[in-house]
C-alpha cells in the first residue's frame, strides 16, 4: 500500500468552557477510503473543520502534514488550493442558482470579472458526467432532490482539482438508492486516484467502501482498523466507539415498577411522518411506544435517526407532514393537532435546541418561564406580574439557577442556566408527560448532574418522562426502558436490565436493509 | 481562552426577597433596569436636552401654554399611529398602510358626514369598523397567509391611497360637523369659578395626581404581600413626589390656555391602555414572545397567528382614529393626507427604542419618539429652519438614535 497522504498529529482544540479535541492523531494513506466514526460529540466533524482550515491555524496545537508537506491553512480557500475539499453535512449549494452556478461559485471562469458562459457549461457537463449525474448544467439546484445535490457538492469539489475528498455524514438525508449511488461513487473516484475522509454513523456503510477506520471518541483518537482485516467486525468498532468509562455520576433512582392495569400515561401507535419537502422520504416510520406514570423512558439513537422529529410531529405536529398514527393518553385517543392542544392535554417538549426554538434568549428569566402556562399568573387576562416574580424566584431557588435575580436576560446564562430555565417553563406549565430532548446537551459536568435530579424527581412525582439522548451513559444511568432508532423506525426495546452500551448501539447502527 | 468548565453568573449581586426591601441588590436592579432600556432613557434624555435647547433658542416661546397645547393637537395622530406602529414592530412586523389607511378613513368620514349627513357619532364608529376590517383584511394575509408584512402592506398603501382618490374624487371634501371638529380642536369644557386657571384641567390633574400615588402605594403593598423586593420608604417618597410634580406641570402648562385638548385625554387614555395591556395582559406578552422568537414562542403553545392578526387589526383601528383626528383638525378629506405618516410612525418607534428584529420596545417609547419628532419639527418652525432642513435633522437625528444603540449595545457586549 502506498504511503501516508495525510498526517494529523496530536490535535488539540478549545473552546470557550469545553475541550473538544484532546489528542486526535489521524493518518490516512494515499488513495485509500478512510472513515471516521464516533458517538455525537466524539469530535469527528470539529477535526475535519480543522483540517479543512475552518477553525484556522493557530486556533489549535499540533500539525497537519498532506502530502509531506507541513501545512497552515488560515481559511477553507487555502485548505482548497491544496486539493483538500470538505463537504459538509447541511449542503452548501445556492438553491436559486442553477447547477453550473453553484459548481463554479467563488471559482467562476471569468475573464476580467465577466463569466466566460460557454466554458462553464462546457466544463460543469464534463464534470457531472464525471458524477453520473443526467442533469443538465442550467438546472436550478432548487429543483433537484437531495441525492442529486449531494452529487452537485462532489462536481463542486472535482472542479477544485480534489485530491482529498472529506464527506461528513454524506449519506444522513439520503434514501437507500441515493445513498448506494453515492458510495458507488466514492469507490469510483478511489479508482482515479481521490483519496476520501468519509464521517459515518452507519457501519453497513462503512464496511461497503471503507479500507480503514479510525474510532473517535471524547476528542481523542482509540485506534485506527484495517476494515479488510477479518477481525474488524461491527462488534469491535461499536466497543471502540462506546468505551467503558462511565464517569456521569447519576442520582439513585428506585427503578419504576409498573401499576397493574393502568394504561400508559401516552401511547404512540404507528406514527408515521414525512419529510416536509422531501415528501418521499419517510422521517417516521410506523413507530409505537408507550410511556406510563412515573417511568422515565429513553430513545437512543444517532443523528438523523428521526427522534426529534417523532417527538416535535407528537408535540402539536410542530414537524414534517403528518401521514398516519394516533396518540392516547392515560387510555383515550386526544388530539395533538396544535400546540395548545398538546399542552391542554398535559405534555410538554423540552426542545433539542433551547437556543433556537427554546428560549427568547432578549427576554427576563420570569418571562420565559411563565410564557407557555402565562394564564396560571393570569386572572382575566391580565398578568399578575408579582405573582409571576414569586414563581419564577421560586423555580430560581428550587432549580438553582445562577441569576443574581429573576429580570436576568436569558441570553446572559451559561447553557446549563438557560436549560433548567427551560425546564423550570414547563414544569410550571403542570405536564403529566414530559419529552425532554437531549436535556443535557452542552452543558457542564455539574449541571448535568443537577438535571438528572430533577428529571428523576418528576417521575417520583408520577410524572411520565421521555428522555431522547445520544449520550448512552446518561440513558443507561437514568432510564427504566430504552428505545432504539435508526432511520426513522425503532428497532429495539431494551429493559434496565438488558440494555448495555453495545447492544443499544448495535440497534441505533442498523440501516433499514438490515431490520426488513 | 479557558478550558475548564464554567458555570459562573456575572457580578452576582445578593439575591433578594426578604420582603422588607433593604439596599443595594435593588440599585443594583434599578441600574441593571436603567442599561437595559438604555435607548429609552437616552431619548428621554435627549428629549429634554432638545426641550432645553429650543426653549432657550426661541426665548421660552416653545413652552408657553399655547404652543404646548399646539405641540400636542399638531403631533397627536402621528402619535396614535406610533402606539399601533410599536406593537406592530414589536411582533416583527412592518405596517407602510398607515399613512394611505388614514387617508382612506378620512375620505369615508367625509362620505358618510358630509355627502350624507350622517349624524357624527354613528359615522366615527363606522369609520373606525372600517380601520379595524382594512387592518383585519391585512393581517389576515399576513397572518394566515404567510404573505410578509412589508409585502402586504406596500400593497395595502397603494390600494388605499387610490380607494380614497376614488372616493373623493380627487376632490377635498369639508366641512365637517362640529361635534368631529372637537375631536381634533377641542378642550376640556371650563365650569365653576373664575380663576385664572382651567378649573376642569386642574381637577383632572389632581385627579391623575391621585390615582397614581394610589396605584404606587398598592402596588407596593401587593409587592410586599408577595414577599418580593421593594423600594425603600424614602426613595419610594422621593419617586411620588417625583411623579406628581411631573404631573402638576403639565396641567399648570395647559391649564393655564384653555384647558387639556381633548385628544390629549385620547393620547393618555391610548397611552395607559395599552401600556398596561403590553406590560401586564397575556396577548402583551404574547406580542413580545413571537417578536422575540417565533419558533420558540410557538413550541410554547402561543397562537402565533391569532395574535399577529389582532395587531393588524388594532392597527388598522388606530390608523381610523389617526384619520378621524386629522380629517377633524383640517376640517377636511383630502386626498393627499396623511402623506408619509407611516415612515413619521416607524421612525418614532424606532427613535423610542424599538428594534428591526422585534421583540423589544414600549409604547411609552413610541409616544418619546413621537415626541422627539414633533418637538423638533415644532421648535424648528418657530426658530424658522425651512422644511428641507427639518428634513434633514430628523433623518440625522433617526440614525444618531439607533446607532448609539447599536454602539452601546456592542459595548457592553450583549
Amino acid at each position: 500500500m502506498a504511503g501516508p497522504v495525510l498526517e494529523m498529529r496530536s490535535i488539540v482544540k478549545t473552546f470557550p468552557g469545553v475541550k473538544a479535541l484532546s489528542d486526535v492523531t489521524l493518518t490516512v494513506r494515499q488513495g485509500e477510503v478512510h472513515a471516521i466514526c464516533g458517538e455525537n460529540g466524539a469530535g469527528k466533524s470539529t477535526l475535519m473543520k480543522v483540517l479543512s482550515g475552518v477553525h484556522p491555524h493557530g486556533t489549535y496545537e499540533g500539525e497537519i502534514l498532506f502530502e509531506g508537506e507541513a501545512c497552515r491553512f488560515k481559511d477553507i480557500r487555502a485548505s482548497e488550493q491544496h486539493g483538500i475539499v470538505i463537504i459538509h453535512q447541511e449542503l452548501a449549494l445556492v438553491p436559486y442558482l442553477s447547477i453550473a452556478e453553484n459548481i463554479f461559485l467563488g471559482n467562476e471562469h471569468a475573464t476580467r470579472g465577466f463569466i466566460d458562459w460557454n466554458e462553464t457549461l462546457r466544463h460543469a457537463a464534463e464534470l457531472l458526467r464525471r458524477v453520473g449525474l443526467a442533469e443538465h448544467p442550467e438546472t436550478r439546484v432548487a429543483d433537484i432532490g437531495v441525492g442529486k445535490q449531494q452529487l452537485v457538492e462532489i462536481a463542486k469539489a472535482l472542479s477544485k482539482k480534489v485530491k482529498l475528498l472529506i464527506l461528513d455524514e454524506p449519506t444522513a438525508a439520503l434514501n437507500d438508492e441515493d445513498s448506494g449511488k453515492l458510495l458507488d461513487l466514492i469507490l469510483q473516484l478511489k479508482d482515479q486516484g481521490i483519496t476520501s475522509i468519509i464521517i459515518s454513523h452507519k457501519l453497513n456503510e462503512i464496511r461497503r467502501v471503507a479500507d480503514s477506520v479510525t474510532i473517535l471518541r471524547d476528542g481523542r483518537t482509540i485506534e485506527t482498523l484495517d476494515v479488510k482485516d477479518p477481525r474488524t467486525t461491527e462488534d469491535r468498532i461499536i466497543s471502540g466507539m462506546v468505551g467503558r468509562d462511565l464517569e456521569h455520576r447519576f442520582p439513585e433512582r428506585t427503578p419504576h415498577r409498573p401499576e397493574e392495569g393502568a394504561a400508559p400515561a401516552l401511547e404512540i401507535r404507528n406514527w408515521t411522518v414525512h419529510h416536509p419537502i422531501d415528501q418521499q422520504r419517510k422521517v417516521v416510520d410506523d413507530v409505537s411506544l408507550e410511556v406510563r406514570r412515573g417511568e422515565i423512558v429513553g430513545i437512543a439513537g444517532l443523528m438523523g435517526a428521526g427522534r426529534t422529529e417523532l417527538a416535535m410531529s407528537v408535540f402539536g405536529r410542530t414537524y414534517g407532514r403528518y401521514a398516519d398514527g394516533t396518540v392516547l393518553k392515560d387510555g383515550r385517543e386526544i388530539r395533538t393537532k396544535t400546540v395548545p392542544e398538546a399542552v391542554a392535554h398535559g405534555i410538554a417538549y423540552v426542545t433539542e435546541d433551547r437556543k433556537h426554538y427554546g428560549l427568547n434568549l432578549i427576554d427576563t428569566i420570569n418571562r420565559n418561564i411563565s410564557l407557555s402556562a402565562l394564564r396560571k399568573v393570569a386572572r382575566r387576562g391580565v398578568v399578575d406580574e408579582h405573582e409571576e416574580r414569586q414563581v419564577a424566584e421560586g423555580f430560581r431557588k428550587s432549580m438553582n439557577i445562577k441569576a443574581p435575580t429573576v429580570f436576568e436576560p436569558v441570553g446572559k446564562l451559561s447553557g446549563g442556566n438557560q436549560q433548567k430555565v427551560v425546564l423550570s417553563k414547563w414544569i410550571f406549565a403542570g405536564p403529566d408527560v414530559l419529552i425532554l430532548d437531549e436535556p443535557t446537551r452542552g452543558i457542564d459536568v455539574g449541571a448535568k448532574y443537577e438535571i438528572y435530579t430533577v428529571i428523576d424527581q418528576l417521575a417520583a412525582q408520577g410524572k411520565a418522562v421521555v428522555f431522547i439522548s445520544s449520550e448512552l451513559p446518561e440513558l443507561l444511568g437514568m432510564c427504566d426502558r430504552i428505545y432504539t432508532m435508526a432511520a426513522g423506525r425503532l428497532t429495539g426495546e431494551f429493559s434496565r436490565a438488558e440494555a448495555s452500551q453495545e447492544s443499544l448501539m448495535r440497534q441505533m447502527t442498523k440501516d433499514k436493509e438490515v431490520t426488513r | 481562552m479557558s478550558t475548564e468548565v464554567t458555570d459562573k453568573t456575572p457580578a452576582a449581586a445578593p439575591p433578594g426577597g426578604n420582603g422588607t426591601g433593604t439596599g443595594d441588590g435593588l440599585l443594583q436592579l434599578m441600574l441593571d433596569g436603567m442599561r437595559r432600556n438604555m435607548r429609552q432613557y437616552g431619548m428621554l434624555i435627549a428629549l429634554g436636552l432638545i426641550v432645553a435647547l429650543f426653549a432657550v433658542w426661541t426665548d421660552g416661546d416653545l413652552l408657553l401654554p399655547r404652543n404646548v397645547s399646539n405641540l400636542v393637537l399638531q403631533n397627536s395622530y402621528i402619535l396614535i399611529l406610533a402606539i399601533g406602529m410599536m406593537l406592530v414592530i414589536i411582533a416583527g412586523h412592518i405596517d407602510l398602510s398607515v399613512g394611505s389607511l388614514t387617508a382612506f378613513v378620512g375620505s369615508m368620514a367625509a362620505v358618510f358626514m358630509v355627502r350624507n349627513d350622517m349624524p357624527w357619532p354613528l359615522a366615527v364608529v363606522l369609520c373606525l369598523a372600517v380601520g379595524a376590517i382594512a387592518g383585519a383584511v391585512q393581517g389576515f394575509f399576513i397572518a394566515y397567509g404567510g404573505i410578509p408584512s412589508f409585502i402586504v402592506t406596500l400593497a395595502g398603501m397603494l390600494t388605499f391611497r387610490g380607494l380614497t382618490e376614488i372616493f373623493l374624487e380627487g376632490q377635498t371634501l369639508g366641512p365637517f360637523p362640529k361635534g368631529l371638529q372637537k375631536l381634533a380642536n377641542g378642550f376640556m369644557p371650563e365650569v365653576g369659578p373664575e380663576t385664572n386657571y382651567h378649573n376642569l384641567t386642574l381637577l383632572l390633574g389632581f385627579g391623575l395626581i391621585a390615582l397614581v400615588v394610589l396605584q404606587e402605594v398598592r402596588d407596593r403593598r401587593r409587592q410586599q404581600e408577595f414577599a418580593l423586593d421593594v423600594l425603600p420608604a424614602k426613595l419610594f417618597l422621593l419617586k411620588l413626589v417625583a411623579l406628581a410634580a411631573a404631573v402638576l406641570t403639565v396641567t399648570l402648562l395647559l391649564a393655564s390656555y384653555k384647558g387639556a385638548p381633548i385628544v390629549l385625554l385620547i393620547l393618555g387614555a391610548l397611552l395607559v391602555g395599552f401600556g398596561y395591556v403590553m406590560r401586564n395582559a397575556v396577548i402583551g406578552r404574547h406580542i413580545y414572545a413571537i417578536g422575540g422568537n417565533l419558533p420558540a414562542a410557538k413550541l410554547s403553545g402561543v397562537r402565533d397567528k391569532k395574535v399577529t392578526f389582532l395587531v393588524f387589526l388594532n392597527m388598522g383601528m388606530l390608523a381610523a382614529l389617526a384619520g378621524l383626528v386629522f380629517a377633524a383638525r383640517f376640517n377636511a378629506a383630502s386626498p393627499k393626507a396623511g402623506l408619509n405618516f407611516e415612515l413619521e410612525a416607524i421612525a418614532a418607534a424606532f427613535i423610542g427604542g424599538a428594534s428591526m428584529s422585534g421583540g423589544v420596545g414600549t409604547v411609552l417609547g413610541a409616544i418619546i419618539g413621537g415626541l422627539v419628532l414633533g418637538v423638533l419639527n415644532n421648535g424648528m418652525n418657530l426658530v424658522g429652519i425651512g422644511t428641507d432642513w427639518q428634513q434633514v435633522i430628523k433623518g440625522l437625528v433617526l440614525l444618531a438614535a439607533v446607532g448609539f444603540d447599536v454602539w452601546n449595545k456592542r459595548k457592553v457586549g450583549s
